[in-house]
Formats: C-alpha cells, structure tokens, sequence
C-alpha cells in the first residue's frame, strides 16, 4: 500500500485522502495512518506546490552551480554540504558523481542576487576548490511535469 | 437514374441512438463518459519509433502479412502474456485495428446462411460484419446476474445445426466483463463438442483487473478452433495507429490473408514499426496504464455505490455499466436527460443490443479530477429523479 499512496502523492499532494482510499480500494482510517506513519519516519518530507514564475510577473531567477570542493578528514563531504545548505537562498544540494562535487540550485530574485551570493558566501567558504555557475534560461519541464502541457481532451466526445 | 445502392448495405441497420449521438455533437461543451478510447497519449518511446521510421523514409507498403519483426514480436508476446504459441510466418497477420480482423475472419470462415453467435450486450461492430459475410448473426443475451459472463447453458440453447461460430467478446466492451479460465473451460467443452470455430475479440486483454486475461485459444483442443484478435489500442493507447492483429491456424490465416491483401495491401507502415517498438519495451507503460484504470475503477464503483446506482464489479475494459431500469425511463431517454440537465455524456445501454437496454456505459478513461466533476452532476441528477419519484 505504501509504494501505491507514495506515487499517488508524488503526482498530486493535494489528492483528497477519501479519493485516494477509494483508489486504491483500502479503508480511509489506514491510509491516513499510513500517511501519518510514512511522514512521522521522514519517507514523506513535505508537501510543495509546482509553479509555473515565468507565469508571474515576480523577478526569480534559478541557478545550477557546480562546485569543487575538498573533502575534510573524518567528516567527507557531510560538513561542507551543511555550510552550503543552511543558506536560505539554496533550494537544492546533491552531492553528484563527476567532474564536480556537488551541483547546487539556488533561486535568487535577479542574476546579480545569484552573482553576489556565489562571489561573498559561497566561494570564501574553506574547502571550496571552484564554482560554475549557469543560470536557467527556461524551464521547459519540472518535477515530471511539462509546463506548457496541453489540456485540451482532443478525443471525440462519445465512441463506441 | 437506377438505384445505385446494395439492398445488403441499405439493409444494415444505422445505430438505433443516432438521435443521441445528435444531441451530442451539439454540446460541445458538455463532460464526456462517453469515450471508447484510453486517455494516455502513445507512450513517447512508440511515437518517437514512428517518427524516425518516418525519418529513415520507410514510407513502403509492407509485405501483406505485416513486417517481420512485427509478427515475430506478436508471437512472443502471445507466449509471454497468454501462454500460446504460433508460427510467426504463417500463423500471425497484421490489420488495421482489431476490426478489420473480426471482418476478415468471418469472411474467410462463414457461408451464406451460417450461424454466428454472438453475445451481448456487445461492440457494435460483430453484427453487421457478419450480415455482410451472407452469415446469420444470433444474439445471446447475457445476463447481469451472471456479471455478464457467458455461460455454458446459455451457449448451448441457442446452437443449432447452422451454428458455425462463436464471437467471444471478452474483456467486454460495454460491460466490462471478463470470462475467467474455469468460464472459458466451460465454453470449449461445449464448443469442442458442437465442433463450433471461435473468434476471440481480446482487445482489451490487458485491461484485466483480478489476475491476468487467459485466452480461449490457450485451452487444450481450442487453439486450432480460434481466431485470436487483438491489437495495440487499447493496451498502448494506441488508437489513432489503427493498428491489430490476428493469430490462427495456418489454414484460416492464409484465407483471412487473401481478403486482406485485395482489401488492404498491408496495415499502416509507421504504425507497424511504433508497434515493435510498443511490443519490445511497453510492458512497464501497460503496467503503468493498468493501474492507473485500475484505481479509477475502483473509486468509479465506490462512487456509483454511495450514490445507490447499482452496479455489478467489472474486472475488465474501461467501462462501468450501471443499473438504471429503477428509474423506470429507457437507457437512451436517461442518457439524453442527463445530457440536457447536468450535461454529462454517457452511452445508453440500447446502444449495444437490445439487451444493453436497462443500463448505461460510463467509461472511466479519464482524469480523477474530471471523474469527479461528471459523477458529481450525475449524482445531482439522480437524487432529482428520485425526488421526482
């Protein structure tokens, strides 16, 4: 049941917990148990909402930065990634397998918001070898979603 | 001016509800449960196969039987998913959709005056096929008592000594039904015993909800009775492809063949080479589309249930076919007043056979969120006959 209400989740949070029960043909108490238990052990971490900001008339840029990093003695990569991710303005870390070390997304409101970050927080950091950072031009798709998905049902309306 | 019609053609019947069809096509605006069809685009790896045929420039007939590659894919995957085996060379053809198959194989099996059962409430194409072969279309009519099942009994009491064939209809479409392994050893008894030939519509085979879909043609004694059809629409999402395919024995084949290559040459190159691809690499998309249908069925039948529609659980298809003979209208008076009033489409029951009337199709290929919206006004509307009642 638990894989079942995790890839129901993952394409839709907002899924009334009564639909999800009848969906998936389970009594509603044990799905919202087993929500409760699956958030309480950390395996769901938060509910988010996927938005589309070309769409609103706010400034927000998104960055993908690689960075090179040293690992320290005793700790590996563990304690920079913390230094790095701390910061309110990283939305993202992973540590990536590569060239690089980690590949960092950070949203800031303009280019010169994500420049300054990268120039007087990031690289000052100890341990930081060297930074790449590219801006996104465009978001095409995000979160398995393409963004500017047609709606339109282009079926006929009743076929035998 | 001399008439320049055929009396055969003039004589097949136009469907019985063309006046609902309509008032349909009027209300552009109105919330389909009407569509026979999934609502899943191709998955993208098949479509991208058929563009880059497309781009090689294989834009050639195929030989008449199909490709190669095709035919071979269809012959493993018969062995994977229905545990029946066949000859890729001559065993196997391709069409365009499971209807040119369910034509030709009753073209190649049946003479003028022949019997050809078949069970309904059913997919509308059957009948007038077989009128147009010179054969005798006999309907059964199941029953929903019996989930509409086909039963051993029922068979039996409308064989006659005319009675050649049995079109086998199951995953059903309207009703959803399914005939499960004990059902189908049931019929081949009676079948073997009557020395009757079957076609297996299996279109909707792997839309199967309680375990996986057997095939008749896999009974001991029935492979060299049966024609097996099935196709790519509605386990890849499909349809626009017109994409089939019939499995049976050598003799049949080659005659189901010869009508194919004077009527059609060969099925839609592109098509072809997508469905190699659909047939290599899809089972993990059909897995997906089946759950996905799997779920909506199920919150489909709790929704019809609290809102006391009666309905018998389907294993199969995309389709629910509800009980609405207590509201005391036909099937295709229901379905107009619910158009008129909450402006949801669904299929009358009568559509299918005069069997059919008595219930309604509602198919569930689509959105939760548009699923929700439509059996929300279909609720609305039936609180309002029974308050009018």
């Amino acid at each position: 049941m638990r894989k079942k209400i995790l890839a129901a989740l993952e394409k839709d949070s907002r899924l009334d917990v009564k639909d999800l029960a009848a969906m998936l043909g389970e009594d509603e108490v044990n799905v919202v148990n087993e929500i409760a238990a699956m958030e309480a052990e950390g395996i769901i971490c938060g509910y988010y909402t996927l938005i589309n900001w070309d769409k609103v008339t706010e400034d927000k840029v998104t960055a993908l930065i690689e960075v090179k990093v040293t690992p320290q003695r005793g700790m590996g990569f563990d304690s920079i990634a913390e230094r790095i991710y701390n910061y309110d303005e990283v939305h993202a870390v992973y540590l990536i397998s590569g060239d690089f070390d980690f590949m960092l997304i950070l949203e800031g409101k303009t280019m010169k918001d994500v420049a300054l970050f990268v120039s007087s927080k990031l690289s000052p950091l100890d341990s930081i070898l060297s930074t790449a950072t590219h801006f996104v031009l465009k978001k095409y798709k995000d979160q398995g979603t393409i963004l500017e998905q047609k709606s339109k049902d282009e079926r006929m309306l009743v076929t035998l | 001016m001399r008439n320049p019609l055929s009396e055969k053609a003039v004589s097949l019947e136009p469907s019985g509800i063309r006046k609902f069809f309509d008032i349909v096509s009027e209300m552009p605006d109105a919330i389909s449960l009407g569509v026979g069809e999934p609502d899943f685009d191709t998955p993208w790896h098949v479509r991208e196969e058929g563009i880059y045929s497309l781009e090689r420039g294989r834009t050639f007939y195929t030989s008449n039987a199909g490709l190669k590659e095709l035919k071979e894919e269809i012959c493993r995957y018969l062995k994977r998913r229905c545990q029946v085996e066949y000859d890729p060379a001559h065993e196997i053809m391709v069409t365009v959709g499971g209807s040119e198959a369910i034509d030709l194989a009753l073209r190649a099996m049946v003479n003028p005056g022949d019997e050809v059962l078949i069970p309904t409430p059913c997919y509308v194409s059957y009948y007038p096929c077989a009128v147009l072969a010179d054969a005798v279309p006999v309907n059964i009519e199941l029953k929903e008592e019996n989930e509409f099942r086909l039963t051993a009994e029922e068979l039996r009491a409308h064989i006659t000594p005319r009675t050649k064939i049995l079109v086998l209809p199951f995953p059903n479409n309207p009703t959803g039904a399914i005939m499960e392994r004990a059902d189908l050893e049931a019929i081949a008894q009676v079948v073997i015993e009557k020395d009757l030939m079957v076609i297996s519509d299996e279109i909707y085979s792997e839309l199967t909800y309680s375990g996986d879909h057997v095939t008749i043609a896999s009974l001991p004694g029935m492979k060299e009775r049966t024609v097996l059809i099935n196709g790519f629409s509605k386990a890849y999402a499909m349809t626009g492809w017109r994409l089939g395919y019939a499995a049976a024995p050598k003799l049949i084949l080659e005659q189901m063949l010869k009508i194919h290559q004077y009527a059609i040459m060969c099925a839609p190159t592109t098509s072809q080479y997508a469905a190699v691809e659909a047939m290599r690499n899809g089972d993990e998309d059909v897995a997906m589309m089946r759950e996905s249908y799997d779920q909506r069925r199920r919150f489909v039948l709790k929704t019809l249930e609290e809102m006391g529609l009666s309905c018998f659980e389907p294993k199969g298809a995309f389709y629910v076919f509800p009980n609405i003979s207590r509201f005391g209208m036909s099937s295709e008076k229901f379905a107009e007043e619910l158009l008129r009033s909450e402006k949801v489409a669904v299929v009358p029951g009568s559509a299918f056979g005069a069997c059919g009337e008595g219930f309604v199709r509602i198919s569930y290929a689509y959105s939760l969120k548009a699923l929700k919206e439509a059996l929300g006004r279909v609720a609305r509307f039936v609180r309002k006959l029974e308050e009018e009642k």
